[in-house]
């Protein structure tokens, strides 16, 4: 009922974030430039460029679904602990509001992150890609949406910021264990593999592997991309079910 | 017709917080217009009850009606205004970007953010970043974010807590000013010579009301010179009781 949204507040929420960034340069700088240098790292530390061209397109999709993550869970929880959500639901703000803010605010920054990565990543390491740039940045900046949808979604289980740092490893590294960047999902324990199969990193880490192997949009990446925006949103609808006008 | 109903009208309200009875049993009314005291020590239930009138506390039993309509109705979002005792301001951000960003939250005309912090007297300080504010400084940038939109009811929690005694003035001045121009405001203090200049007081102490009257009432009901006095009175005169 009351989590109805208005334009207006939304447009006016996503400023307000992106305004906090700016202001804070050493995050921005961090955002941007620590997904480029683990790329770096990564091409340099494999040394030859076959491998690069196998792990680089997954990892491009993997690093900002966990900066997002951390960066989102940690930024609510100081709305939650600052007293500000609390302020902004005694004001016409709608739950939806507040969340698409953050979506927007956060989907503008994943596509700069994303970009600058993949300058670097197509031009100075030579990374090959068979499929088209564009499906590439589709679906690493829908994996920087998911990462920080779960993210608003775990820091309603967080009360410090202490706990919302740990839930980083919780959340995300038993999906980074699963999804297929280790070892192949095939090739697992049955079991595993269907705990794989409920999880969403894994489709992340697919799509990017398709945009790297195929070079037409295939069904199967349509897919995969349906997959991570039915989870982001259900992220954001469980968000939203976890932001309380009231509470004890 | 409208101005026949009170600004705030709290019945039977009664809230548990961590298993304890943080509010038993609270009833009051304050018309519309007036400045209504909230006083009592650090604990008493001030800030449960203030949170009770906006609409952010889960409830046991009791009603809270606000301008006619449930607390916490969203018809009443753009009416009520709300300054939290820690101020609930973004720290990163500038004086001004907060008052703009709240201000377009609530809709409130282009012009007011540059008029709350006038109000508040932050005109010097409206492009320094909130984080960088000394502590009387954010808590006047926290009751600014509270005057946008000019609410018709203001509910402040200890809104002049660590200011200079000039600066507490200023803002009694303002308070007083609203009042006058029809603003209900709802105001909490701990300090005792700060109740001297409301219309009203509720006295309260271990979540209940000890005294609902104006100040003047309180020392002549008392018998007493001023108005510590007069709570130290009603505090043994309590204990006495059989209750």
């Amino acid at each position: 009922m009351s989590s109805v949204m208005s334009p207006a507040i939304t447009a006016a929420t996503t400023r307000r974030i992106l305004a906090q960034l700016r202001h804070d340069h050493r995050t921005l700088g961090l955002l941007v430039g620590v997904p480029s240098l683990l790329m770096i790292l990564l091409r340099y530390v494999f040394d030859t460029g076959a491998l690069f061209d196998r792990i680089g397109p997954m990892l491009l999709g993997l690093f900002p679904f966990v900066i997002m993550f951390v960066v989102a869970s940690v930024g609510t929880l100081r709305e939650r602990t600052g007293g500000t959500l609390e302020r902004l639901m005694t004001t016409p703000t709608g739950k939806l509001d507040f969340l698409l803010g953050y979506a927007f605010a956060f989907g503008l920054l994943s596509l700069v992150q994303v970009g600058v990565v993949l300058v670097i990543s197509l031009t100075w390491l030579g990374l090959d890609l068979a499929g088209s740039v564009a499906s590439l940045v589709l679906v690493a900046v829908l994996d920087a949406l998911l990462g920080m949808a779960l993210g608003l979604f775990a820091s309603a289980f967080a009360r410090t910021e202490f706990q919302a740092v740990q839930f980083m490893p919780a959340f995300v590294l038993p999906q980074v264990l699963l999804c297929g960047l280790l070892i192949p999902r095939d090739s697992m324990a049955p079991w595993l593999r269907v705990i794989s199969d409920v999880l969403p990193l894994s489709y992340a880490v697919d799509a990017m592997q398709r945009v790297s192997r195929e070079a037409s949009f295939s069904t199967s990446l349509l897919w995969d991309v349906l997959v991570i925006a039915g989870f982001t949103l259900g992220a954001l609808a469980l968000g939203a079910a976890t932001l309380r006008r009231r509470t004890g | 017709m409208m101005s026949f109903v009170p600004a705030v009208a709290v019945a039977g309200l009664r809230v548990v917080r961590g298993g304890k009875p943080v509010l038993r049993d609270v009833s009051f009314e304050a018309p519309r217009g007036s400045v209504l005291g909230l006083i009592g020590p650090s604990g008493c239930g001030k800030t449960t009850l203030m949170r009770c009138l906006v609409g952010v506390q889960i409830v046991q039993a009791g009603t809270v009606t606000v301008l006619g309509e449930p607390a916490g109705s969203r018809g009443l979002r753009r009416r009520v205004g709300y300054s939290t005792q820690i101020p609930a301001v973004y720290a990163d951000l500038t004086v001004r970007e907060n008052m703009r960003y709240f201000g377009a939250v609530l809709r409130a005309p282009r012009t007011d953010p540059d008029r709350v912090i006038e109000e508040v007297g932050l005109g010097d300080h409206r492009d320094q970043v909130v984080g960088t504010l000394s502590g009387g400084q954010l808590n006047r940038a926290n009751l600014a974010a509270a005057l946008l939109g000019e609410p018709e009811l203001l509910v402040l929690d200890e809104p002049t807590v660590g200011l200079d005694p000039v600066l507490r003035e200023e803002l009694w001045a303002l308070f007083r000013e609203l009042s006058a121009r029809g603003t209900t405001l709802v105001v909490s203090s701990h300090v005792m010579d700060e109740a001297g200049r409301t219309d009203r007081l509720l006295l309260m102490r271990e979540g209940e009301i000890l005294a609902d009257a104006s100040p003047r009432e309180l020392t002549e009901r008392t018998g007493t010179a001023d108005l510590d006095a007069a709570f130290l009175h009603l505090i043994h005169e309590r204990a006495e009781s059989p209750a």
